[in-house]
């Protein structure tokens, strides 16, 4: 582990239409987008589907290696998802067919366009609007007791000590390097074997803080979202207007396209 | 400099005892370690600027606890702007009034950009949108880290992330800041930084600090210097009065500020040092009239 240059949800800033638009609006077309990506089963409708992503790729100004860089720890698993769809195990063996190819080419298609789309959803939302929108998106749920505000309090609080307990893992990984540990050699059981020493202090350590975090929380009159105001609020504008016709006009195409045409 | 110009009390401990429960794996503490405060009784009047000294294990950092009703006192009572913390009714109008601000930097931030961090308070005492956005942007300005507003906490350094952590607490308008020993974690700039915006909190805003330490030189610019020891207040005057007794306070185990060490030692041996040099200055002032003599 080196020094941090974590990204976390791989935010890339910018005051694009599709920055400012509200999470809310962004996360409930990405889910609109994930539906679409499996209602859809022909050429016509998969060309729908690119043409939504390249453009809104385009509107966010993102630049394409940016975006194809989140498929990198995809291409196995797309991989083999082609290769199981493709082959088929019949009577005489392995066989390969039309209907399996095609099979294949769609799942795999699939995977890809689902990676991309919510790719995109992170890429122009900072983790934190995200939250608030997660948040504000849930708030109906709370009339069956889920508790949306812990949720997103949950989550703030991940995302604040992401990089706090990263350093600590690379200052622990180096203390104990230093006294001979080897955390790079020897076989998969080996290696995992010699994280115990790492894991142990770090989780102590996470314990303690979430102790003191805890503490200061308390003493700064935190009590759940009871008689809570927000510095930020969530407001729809006129993008997320644009945003949510365009998502209805396509959900009525692909629509049409399945079932009509 | 007395404190009795100073305002009305604020702060005020009545024989106040607290004693640890004894825990497994700490069967080998000697009973004085577990009895943490010890019948203390103090009064913090407002606007002051208190330091609390003692090495580790004297019971200040448990006294700090006390005055915000993190811990209640097993007998004796604390008293809040008039309420006492022992009255559940007041958890948090104490809490609001008492802002606590820890050591680790780390551990008390909330949110992954500054200005959320400092609205964190408001936000949780149900302040108000746009008075929310006012009272950070005034706090940020008066620790003077107004142009981090909007970076994240994770790149600061120490010093500047107390000085948020300070920011977090004057947002939701207190009238005392208890500072349960901001510099340990610190180098010594960010010490500097830390200990400077306390002063000018208490000096511009009339902001009443209690400061726990156990650095010696960063009480020297308080009104009033309490020493603990055991659980118990064994010195409380001003820094000069405090200081004055050397021995005293090296039978504690406690350091004296370095000039104030060197004044003693020079003292020993003879040269006439006045007894109120507590800084480079000073010392400074007293040794040049002997230079330019001899």
């Amino acid at each position: 582990m080196g020094p941090v240059n974590v990204t976390i949800g791989q935010y890339f800033p910018g005051d694009s239409l599709i920055h400012r638009m509200d999470p809310r609006t962004k996360l409930l077309f990405t889910i609109l987008y994930i539906v679409l990506v499996f209602l859809v089963r022909d050429v016509l409708g998969y060309a729908a589907v690119i043409a939504l992503l390249a453009v809104s790729a385009a509107v966010a100004r993102l630049p394409v290696k940016y975006l194809l860089r989140s498929l990198k720890p995809m291409i196995f698993i797309v991989v083999l998802t082609f290769l199981l769809n493709l082959i088929t195990f019949g009577d005489g063996g392995v066989r390969i067919t039309w209907t399996g190819l095609l099979n294949a080419v769609t799942m795999s298609l699939r995977l890809i366009l689902l990676v991309l789309g919510s790719q995109l959803l992170t890429l122009t939302t900072s983790p934190l609007a995200l939250t608030d929108g997660i948040e504000q998106l849930m708030r109906p749920l709370k009339a069956i007791k889920f508790p949306a505000h812990e949720m997103a309090m949950m989550m703030t609080i991940a995302l604040r000590f992401i990089p706090t307990l990263v350093d600590e893992t690379d200052r622990i990984m180096k203390a104990q390097k230093s006294r001979g540990a080897d955390f790079e050699s020897g076989n998969l059981l080996a290696r995992a074997r010699a994280l115990i020493p790492l894991l142990v202090p770090l989780f102590v350590s996470a314990f303690r803080r979430a102790d003191e975090l805890a503490m200061a929380m308390e003493a700064r009159c935190y009590r759940g979202d009871a008689g809570r105001t927000q510095l930020k609020q969530l407001a729809f504008s006129r993008v997320d207007l644009y945003g949510l016709g365009a998502a209805v006009l396509l959900t009525a195409l692909v629509a049409v396209d399945r079932w009509v045409l | 400099m007395t404190n009795s110009t100073k305002g009305a009390p604020l702060l005020r401990f009545e024989e106040v005892v607290y004693q640890y429960a004894r825990t497994p794996g700490e069967e080998d503490l000697q009973e004085n370690e577990r009895a943490a405060v010890d019948g203390v009784s103090l009064t913090i009047e407002e606007g002051s600027f208190v330091a609390i000294i003692g090495h580790n294990g004297s019971g200040k950092s448990t006294l700090a606890k006390l005055t915000n009703a993190m811990l209640l006192p097993q007998s004796g009572t604390v008293w809040v702007d008039g309420m006492s913390t022992a009255d559940p009714q007041h958890l948090w109008d104490i809490r609001q009034r008492a802002g606590m601000v820890f050591q680790n930097p780390d551990n008390q931030m909330v949110a992954t950009i500054v200005e959320e961090d400092v609205a964190f308070g408001p936000e949780n005492l149900g302040v108000p949108r746009e008075q929310i956005r006012q009272r950070v942007d005034e706090a940020l300005a008066m620790v003077g880290m107004s142009e981090f507003a909007t970076h994240s906490p994770h790149m600061l350094s120490g010093g500047q992330k107390q000085r948020i952590a300070i920011a977090g607490i004057i947002a939701m308008r207190p009238k005392i800041i208890v500072m349960d020993e901001p510099t340990a974690m610190l180098d010594p700039s960010g010490r500097a930084e830390v200990v400077a915006t306390a002063h000018r909190l208490n000096r511009e805003e009339g902001m009443t600090v209690l400061l726990i330490t156990h650095y010696m030189d960063e009480a020297v610019g308080a009104d009033r210097v309490i020493v603990m020891d055991k659980g118990r207040v064994v010195m409380d005057g001003t820094p000069r009065e405090t200081f004055l007794q050397v021995e005293k306070l090296h039978g504690l185990g406690l350091e004296v500020p370095p000039m104030v060490e060197l004044a003693f030692q020079l003292r020993e041996e003879g040269w006439p040092i006045p007894a109120d040099v507590m800084d480079t200055e000073g010392m400074v002032e007293a040794l040049w009239p002997l230079l330019s003599k001899n």
